[in-house]
């Protein structure tokens, strides 16, 4: 599902309550037929949010970052398996750089080789895009379509053109 | 989970050494300051030492406390965390457990050495030594809460000692009363008992009060 909108008519406010970061004013987010707040931490293994902060760690390395944020979000990866994603992802060679000399579409590439780790079922992605080049955006438009083609889902914002091949693709238009 | 998340920030503070001296160069120096201002008259520093090195412990984990959810705050981690499987107020204990190890263990270990400025007997350093070792993670712990309240105010810093500070006077006064006592001929038994019962209720209650807090504060 792709939402989409001018700026400030509530993109990532409607993905954080999705994530269940924020708290709807009415009605009720459910996953599964069951309310999100009542799932708790099932939910959150079902679902992997990447939002505009990058959470990547200036002072730690690419790997080292790749590492620790996916046993936070509760998938163990051992460092070969991160340094295949990192490879994929195109930072082969700068595993072991710490973040701060990354430049801004490095530590993007970073945070989404998460994706590539991860084996949950939903992905809420706020513009994930930014920042990359062109390469990337082909890259991160490949992995997408593998995840659902394996029949995950995904709610992403997006300014971008982006033409994601799937068998049912929402557009929802925020004003 | 709990291990890693210790590990990370323990990582973190080793890469970032600068904060961690900063810390302990506070509590040296502010303990040592008051022998220099008082004067060298040995039973006024030997009944005031107790109450100085705690005043200046919970000083020094009070000059650290804003960093502990504020840089994970600002790049987005503290959000990976609230969304994390495993339960939040496990995180917080590990994160208040690096804090302790990073903040607190050193103060433990450097109050003997500065003990003796204030011609403390080896056993009155003895269990100021061991009421700072179950006093500084209650510190820790506590401080915790604070930091999570004030989490992207700005001006927390202040903020912070103001909710905090006084939630530490308990510990201030057992903590300090410990070595009064042992130096009385009282025995410190019953002040340490109290303190490792403050060490356990805030073991428990804290971290759960803290997960509270950040949910609060990140909506």
């Amino acid at each position: 599902m792709q939402v989409g909108g001018p700026n400030g008519s509530g993109k990532t406010s409607l993905l954080r309550m999705l994530c269940g970061l924020a708290a709807p004013a009415h009605g009720e987010i459910r996953w599964g037929g069951s309310e999100i707040r009542s799932l708790g931490g099932a939910y959150f293994s079902d679902m992997t949010y990447l939002g505009h902060l990058s959470g990547v760690k200036d002072d730690l390395t690419a790997l080292e970052n790749l590492r620790i944020s996916s046993a936070l979000a509760g998938t163990e990866v051992d460092a070969g398996k991160a340094q295949d994603a990192l490879q994929l992802m195109g930072l082969g060679g700068r595993e072991l750089l710490p973040a701060k000399v990354l430049s801004q579409g490095q530590r993007r590439r970073v945070n989404l080789a998460r994706l590539l780790v991860c084996d949950t079922v939903l992905w809420i992605l706020d513009e994930p895009l930014t920042a990359l080049d062109a390469a990337a955006v082909k890259l991160m438009q490949g992995v997408m379509e593998r995840h659902l083609v394996k029949g995950g889902m995904i709610v992403m914002t997006t300014h971008q053109e982006i033409e994601i091949a799937a068998a049912t693709i929402q557009r929802l238009q925020l004003s | 989970m709990f291990v890693r998340i210790t590990q990370r920030d323990l990582l973190l503070a080793m890469r970032r050494r600068s904060d961690v001296l900063t810390t302990l160069f506070f509590f040296v120096i502010v303990v040592s300051l008051f022998p220099l201002g008082v004067g060298p008259e040995m039973s006024m520093l030997r009944t005031m030492a107790p109450g100085v090195v705690w005043v200046a412990a919970l000083l020094a984990s009070m000059l650290s406390l804003g960093r502990m959810f504020s840089s994970d705050h600002v790049d987005g981690t503290l959000e990976q965390m609230l969304l994390s499987p495993q339960s939040l107020s496990l995180l917080v204990l590990g994160k208040a457990l690096a804090h302790w190890l990073v903040t607190g263990v050193p103060l433990v270990l450097m109050a003997p050495v500065l003990g003796i400025q204030y011609d403390l007997s080896a056993d009155s350093l003895l269990v100021l030594t061991a009421s700072l070792l179950l006093g500084t993670p209650v510190l820790s712990l506590i401080g915790a809460i604070g930091a999570a309240l004030t989490l992207g105010l700005r001006g927390g810093g202040v903020l912070v000692s103001l909710l905090v500070l006084p939630l530490y006077i308990p510990v201030l006064i057992f903590g300090a009363g410990a070595v009064e006592a042992s130096a009385a001929g009282l025995g410190a038994a019953a002040h340490l008992s109290l303190l490792g019962a403050f060490l356990l209720a805030s073991m428990v209650l804290a971290p759960w009060t803290t997960a509270v807090s950040l949910r609060i504060s990140m909506e």
